[in-house]
């Protein structure tokens, strides 16, 4: 108030006034200065360095406690991972063959990758090369809805429709390694399409024009030009698909049954690492043996997960050579 | 337009990091509150916060007798949380948890410092095995019941049902409901590889679709009305409130509640609220217990049972 009426005194005053508005306002500006160089500077470093600290850590604290096992637990690691017998609260003799688990995640994401990998590749050219327009406007919506979807909820669709189906058809309970490999392939399914129909639109025009040019077909161009020339890119959207199958573990519980045997076909109901950790970690106590043994596989699970990663970068370095 | 942006992401960055950090110390503010709770509870109000967590079968009991002795005291918090009881009985000894909430006793449980630890036996918990109606089993011999889980038979008509082929519905390993099955209607027999769920309302659900299936569950799950499981006698007993009381019926075990050895003022006047006849004899019958005081028996946490 003090200041407007002294403004309207005086012109020349105001402006005076002004210019120490703006230098009381030094430290507040410095604060929020979007142009501040060093402010900018100082955040971009510190995310990244937080970033490269956070992986460290986490490697490390998995590292630790998964050795726990074998080394304060005295665990063989090679029957641990070998081992076909899942025994930990038998009073006598517990054992730890953490082998079906292993396998079973295993035949889950090829699994689902098999089921996902034709259906995301055709979707995917359908949506580059076929219906342009359409592609992008209607159905990638509907892919980043698909995406977005909880895996609880795939779980439950699951639970409720393939189980029951799978009991009708091929008996026994409905819970089976394959109800679990269907119910994760559909949920791959819109990362690989959506990953795939991009690789396929970052193919050069000119080498489908070319195609037209000699005589080929739409259906020759895309099987014998596109999808080679996208190739390994559409291996990397396998891969990042397989990836996240594996690290799954509510939708694929829910479905698999959870049974800690290896099993004796697709048929057959089974278990994955991340279905056992999560069934068995509330109900072990901190540092007790099978406590420590599901950190082991946390680990392992972690480095199942930088091998996807190394082939992933394998791949994309092979397509920018 | 880019240096906005910048800036909100700035601001969603702090905004996370600030959750993050506020989530970390939220174990170690529960315990700061305790400790100091107990200068301001010489006075007769009772005030601070109390941690519950473990398993999840007491945990709908323990939320019940939280909400009623946060109506009688409303300065006191009470946040009642699930984590199974293997992390009930970790969290109660790390003294992150002010009660640790367990399904079996401490000293089943290796790592475990059970001396260190005060057990409050808040309820009692039947259970028996669940039979997909299809079977055509009603009662089973402790025998043949074990034959069943271990493996041994593999068609209900061995053990006088129908022609209809077995399916095993286990919990998971360390479980409470596990082990107590495993300890008194097994004998501690290793049971056969099954599907595995650990929800008994999954567990419900499966046996209930499964022909053939059988599984284990709390006598509260069994309803009068419903048809869709069949509640086993075990050697002619029926599983009742009345059978586990006497003792008749074997298979019960103790609902814990874990304390450090001395507990504050505040967590003492809540373990007394749950043991008070305003629970035990409302809301523990209501959520399908049997309170420790009907109780002809009592067990020690060897499994040995003795008239009380």
């Amino acid at each position: 108030m003090k200041i407007s009426k002294i403004a309207t005194a005086d012109p020349a005053s105001r402006l005076d006034n002004n210019a120490k508005l703006i230098n009381e306002k030094g430290l507040l500006w410095r604060l929020t200065d979007r142009a501040s160089e060093t402010r900018g500077k100082m955040f971009i470093y510190s995310s990244a360095l937080l970033m490269i600290v956070a992986v460290i850590a986490i490697t490390l604290f998995l590292m630790i406690q998964g050795l726990r096992a074998f080394v304060v637990d005295h665990l063989n690691f090679w029957t641990f991972i070998t081992g076909t017998q899942w025994y930990p609260d038998r009073t006598v003799n517990p054992s730890y063959g953490a082998f079906p688990f292993i396998f079973g995640s295993m035949a889950v994401t090829f699994l689902a990758a098999l089921i996902a990998t034709p259906i995301a590749i055709g979707t995917a050219i359908f949506m580059a090369e076929l219906a342009k327009k359409w592609g992008t406007k209607v159905m990638q919506p509907v892919i980043e809805i698909l995406v977005g979807i909880p895996s609880v909820v795939y779980g439950l669709i699951g639970l409720s429709i393939i189980v029951p189906f799978m009991r009708q058809h091929f008996g026994g309970s409905g819970f089976n390694l394959l109800a679990g490999a269907i119910v994760v392939g559909i949920m791959i399914l819109p990362t690989v399409a959506s990953i795939a129909a991009d690789s396929i639109r970052a193919v050069p025009d000119s080498l489908r024009q070319a195609s037209y040019a000699i005589g080929a077909t739409k259906w020759q161009t895309i099987w014998r030009v596109v999808i080679p020339a996208a190739g390994s890119s559409l291996v990397t959207a396998i891969v990042l698909g397989m990836s996240r199958a594996f690290g799954e573990a509510l939708a694929v519980q829910m479905v698999i049954g959870n049974v800690t045997k290896l099993p004796g076909s697709i048929f057959d109901p089974s278990a994955t690492l991340t279905t056992i950790i999560t069934l068995s970690m509330g109900h072990s106590t901190m540092g007790s043996v099978l406590n420590d043994a599901l950190w082991s596989l946390g680990f392992l699970l972690l480095l199942i997960s930088y091998v996807f990663i190394v082939i992933i970068r394998f791949l994309s370095r092979r397509r920018n050579a | 337009m880019k240096k906005k942006n910048l800036l909100a992401i700035g601001l969603a960055f702090v905004l996370s990091l600030t959750l993050i950090l506020s989530g970390c110390g939220n174990g170690n503010g529960s315990a700061g509150s305790s400790s100091s709770k107990s200068d301001s509870s010489s006075s007769e109000a009772l005030s601070g916060k109390i941690t519950i967590g473990g398993s999840t079968a007491l945990q709908p009991l323990a939320a019940q007798a939280a909400k009623e002795f946060m109506e009688k005291n409303p300065n006191v918090q009470i946040e009642v949380q699930g984590g199974g009881s293997g992390t009930g009985l970790s969290e109660a000894q790390a003294g992150n948890f002010d009660i640790g909430m367990s399904d079996v006793f401490a000293e089943s449980k290796t790592n475990i410092d059970a001396k260190a630890l005060k057990d409050y036996q808040v309820a009692v918990v039947g259970m028996t095995a669940a039979v997909n109606p299809k079977a055509g089993v009603k009662n089973l011999s402790k025998k043949d019941l074990q034959a069943v889980f271990t493996g041994k038979v593999k068609n209900w008509k061995e053990v006088g049902g129908k022609n209809q082929k077995i399916t095993l519905v286990n919990r998971p390993d360390g479980s409470g409901t596990r082990a107590t099955f495993d300890q008194f209607a097994l004998d501690n027999k290793t049971p056969a590889e099954g599907i595995t769920q650990d929800s008994t309302n999954t567990v419900k659900k499966i046996i209930a679709e499964t022909p053939g299936a059988v599984g284990y569950m709390a006598l509260s799950y069994f309803t009068a009305n419903d048809k869709s499981v069949v509640k086993l006698s075990l050697d002619g007993v029926e599983a009742t409130e009345k059978t586990v009381a006497t003792g008749e019926f074997p298979v019960w075990a103790y609902e814990h509640m874990y304390t450090k050895s001395k507990p504050s003022k505040l967590v003492k006047a809540f373990i007394d609220f749950m043991m008070s006849d305003a629970v035990q004899g409302k809301d523990v019958p209501a959520q399908g217990y049997l309170s420790v005081k009907d109780m002809k028996v009592q067990r020690d946490a060897t499994g040995k049972q003795t008239d009380k």
